[in-house]
């Protein structure tokens, strides 16, 4: 049977849960901002074994919530041709464009494809000479490396029928803008692990001093999470702001060297319109002039694209850790798993989706 | 300051049968409720069971039928052949029946090597023989290159049910002992890394088999079992979400009863899939009164295809609408609901 | 975003190109090639993170031993007074 996995050991888990209760004295608000975090979190019922005076609010960060509705059209609209094979990963598919999803166009016909990494459709591309492949990159600085590297070695093959549609965006640009808007409500952050063992945290020092908000860069199991919360609490009680790193088993200060530097070859960074949060400066990773070849949005002439978002779902609240999913009237009535509304109802991330399915 | 633009895409209604309506979950329910079974109403299809429950002329019968769509049609652990026998063996066991005798419905694309052919209908045979098993009828029929997936399979299956046998979701009773006799999720995922573009090596295989022995190893020895389902398409959170509704019960699932595979877990964890939908083809539970539980888990753990059986549960209270609920390991009770539809690998 | 999973090292296959270095990764039975571009300090035996076929980082197993038993004692420090 499987091992035992001493980061989800019940008896660590009450131990740090309290912990966590014996030093909170008063109410904080921590948003976690990794969407893994999040599944983590509501998949443990991490929440509900933490103190009444701790709220967790559920960050930006699944890509497939913030990918903006242009690229999914942007998207769609290169799956739709008949020479392409669209390679994604399998979350994505059921996005809602402003018309349809991938995986209704794959219904009418279109060859779309679930892969595990970009470099499974690199092989793709190999295996498939006379058709396009085209590899959808979403994510953040987490998967930009693997993207970067297909990217690379599609680029030392000199492959001609491999391109790439990249949306990939940027933490700290979008956890400034959160502690920008008015209103805003958090008080400390966990952030993302495994973007921090590529990136590093120094990008997050100058985030924390300006704002004076504790970071801890935390991991994705339970005793991950709760040790992260607990150095975060600790923190805010006794009135420090610095950056703690609670998942060094995997993340060093200077991050990873070699990813950093094939991903500055490979890529620029961009402006980038968020869902459900608007445009936030540098805060994308678009393909540079180097790889212009393999850009599947001036191959496929899709760039034009560009669709105006609706009014009418309160996503962008539930991202910025506004709204709890269970306060917008649409949840559960005409907002669910099989309609979404938004795509923090689509994505297993999406902080709707989470709560539809762990906690009605 | 930026000026945050709320937004959200229009709501999608399908217009057309996506696959996820095929994928055991809530589209697929909403499929059958409100397109395929309004169109046949009855009370023998109302009840709901793995097989139909026939009175003839004072004698008890099973009658199922299912389809194989499997791609690829060779996989570690089996092929399309025995998962067509074993599946509506299990169906027609699942009601207490002693299976009898199966039909066969082919589709063959245009193209399918012969030597396919063969390997695929002597698989069949070799399940039905050690089943005891006659398949005494069928048909055969060729589409066009790309109009299938090489070859469709369609069974159908009766058996024999003895009098006092009586099996189905209506006699699950409160403070019923729910008990699984085997690990969970092998067949989907040792499927599921075999596809191209995901393509992990393991030594998954799947769990196919005919459970219609073991079943009838069970009954012999006198155990008074309550209701049965085989975990297929959908997973174990299928079958019991199904049932609880069946029976408007609530059921109370222990999460870390459940028996997982090192290996199984792993890929799940890698692919980012929840190991409860995963599709499994030789994984029952069986409901049975508190009393009886140890003289099953007795009688399971002697047979081959029973030696991991546990108690995993039990079924708490009534409920009109049915409710499964899970005790996590950390405590936490949560609600257990079906996907949408299909479960795809995630990023995120 | 994140999906990541530790595996161990099984073998590595080297090349002149530090970014086409790869290695089977076993992550409990199941097992795949992945790209070790980004952790050239990687060897045989040694556990890495892996995101979407590639290795993130190599996995400190004295730190995540450290760190745990760190927390166990705070957490019992923490309940005892």
């Amino acid at each position: 049977m499987a091992q035992p996995n001493p980061y989800r050991d019940p008896a660590t888990v009450r131990k740090l849960c309290q912990a966590i209760a014996a030093i909170t004295t008063q109410p904080w608000r921590i948003m976690e901002v990794c969407g893994g975090q999040t599944h983590s979190i509501i998949k443990h019922g991490l929440d509900q074994l933490l103190p009444p005076e701790i709220t967790l609010i559920h960050g930006p960060g699944c890509p497939v919530c913030v990918t903006s509705l242009s690229f999914i059209d942007k998207a769609l609209a290169i799956a739709a041709q008949p020479e392409v094979i669209f390679c994604s990963f399998g979350d994505m598919l059921r996005v809602p464009g402003s018309q349809l999803d991938l995986l209704a166009l794959k219904a009418q016909g279109a060859d779309i494809r679930v892969v595990y990494s970009p470099l499974d459709a690199l092989t793709l591309a190999q295996q498939n000479p006379n058709k396009q492949v085209v590899f959808f990159g979403v994510g953040f600085e987490t998967t930009a490396p693997s993207t970067a590297l297909a990217a690379y070695q599609a680029k030392q093959l000199q492959l001609k029928n491999f391109s790439l549609l990249i949306a990939h965006v940027r933490v700290p640009p979008v956890m400034r803008a959160l502690l920008d808007a008015p209103n805003q409500q958090v008080q400390g952050f966990l952030g993302a692990g495994h973007v921090c063992a590529i990136m590093g945290y120094h990008e997050y020092l100058p985030i924390s001093a300006h704002y004076g908000i504790p970071i801890v860069v935390t991991g994705f199991e339970p005793v991950d999470i709760l040790q992260g919360l607990y150095l975060c609490i600790k923190q805010l009680e006794t009135g420090k702001h610095c950056v703690e790193n609670q998942y060094s088993r995997a993340v060093k200060e200077q991050g990873n060297a070699p990813a950093q530097a094939l991903m500055q070859q490979v890529f620029q960074v961009v402006d980038r319109n968020w869902r459900g949060l608007g445009r936030i400066a540098d805060s994308g990773l678009a393909l540079n002039s180097d790889y212009a070849q393999w850009d599947a949005e001036q191959r496929f002439a899709v760039s034009t694209i560009t669709t105006q978002e609706p009014l009418t779902c309160r996503s962008g609240e539930v991202l910025q850790g506004l709204l709890k999913p269970a306060q917008c009237l649409e949840f559960a009535t005409r907002c669910t798993p099989e309609h979404p509304l938004g795509a923090t109802m689509v994505s297993s991330e999406g902080a709707c989706a989470a709560y539809y399915r762990y906690r009605r | 300051m930026p000026d945050f633009k709320l937004n959200c895409p229009l709501p999608l209604q399908y217009q057309h049968v996506v696959m996820a309506h095929g994928g055991g979950g809530r589209l697929m329910q909403q499929l059958l409720g409100t397109v395929i079974r309004p169109a046949f109403a009855n009370p023998i299809l109302d009840a709901q069971h793995d097989s139909a429950v026939l009175a003839i002329n004072g004698t008890k019968l099973a009658f199922t039928t299912d389809s194989y769509v499997i791609k690829p049609l060779f996989f570690a652990g089996g092929d399309i052949g025995k998962l067509a026998v074993c599946g509506t063996l299990n169906d027609l066991a699942m009601s207490g029946a002693k299976p009898l005798y199966l039909s066969c419905a082919l589709i063959i694309e245009e193209g399918l090597a012969i030597a396919d052919l063969q390997r695929i209908m002597a698989s069949m045979q070799q399940a039905a023989q050690q089943a005891g098993v006659l398949l005494v009828t069928g048909d055969t029929k060729v589409v066009e290159r790309g109009c299938g997936d090489g070859l469709y399979i369609n069974t159908a299956g009766i058996g024999l049910i003895a009098e006092a046998v009586n099996i189905s979701p209506a006699h699950i009773q409160v403070g019923d002992h729910i008990i699984i006799n085997s690990d969970l999720a092998r067949h989907g995922m040792a499927i599921m890394l075999a596809r191209e573009g995901i393509a992990f090596d393991s030594h998954l295989q799947s769990d196919c088999a005919d459970l219609s022995g073991l079943v009838q190893t069970l009954l012999a020895d006198g155990l008074d079992i309550h209701c049965m389902r085989d975990l297929t398409r959908g997973g174990l959170a299928s079958g019991l979400i199904e049932l609880a509704c069946a029976s408007h019960s609530t059921f109370d699932i222990d999460e870390p009863a459940l028996p997982i595979h090192a290996d199984v877990q792993s890929a799940c964890e890698i692919l980012g899939l929840d190991p409860w939908y995963i599709a499994n083809e030789g994984c029952f539970v069986l409901f049975v009164p508190a009393t009886q539980t140890e003289q099953a888990l007795s009688l399971l753990h002697q047979h081959p295809l029973g030696q991991q059986a546990c108690v995993i549960g039990e079924v708490k209270q009534t409920h009109p609408q049915g409710l499964v609920t899970l005790q996590t390991a950390m405590g936490i009770s949560r609600v257990l609901d079906l996907l949408s539809g299909e479960q795809l690998p995630r990023i995120c | 975003m994140c999906l990541a999973m530790p595996g161990q090292i099984i073998s590595i296959t080297d090349n002149n190109d530090p970014l086409a270095r790869s290695g089977c990764v076993n992550f409990s039975g199941i097992r795949k090639q992945i790209s070790l571009a980004y952790v050239p300090e990687a060897k045989l035996h040694d556990y890495v993170i892996v995101h979407a076929g590639v290795a993130l980082s190599v996995l400190d197993e004295e730190d995540a031993y450290e760190s745990l038993q760190a927390f166990e004692a705070l957490a019992e420090f923490q309940q005892a007074l």
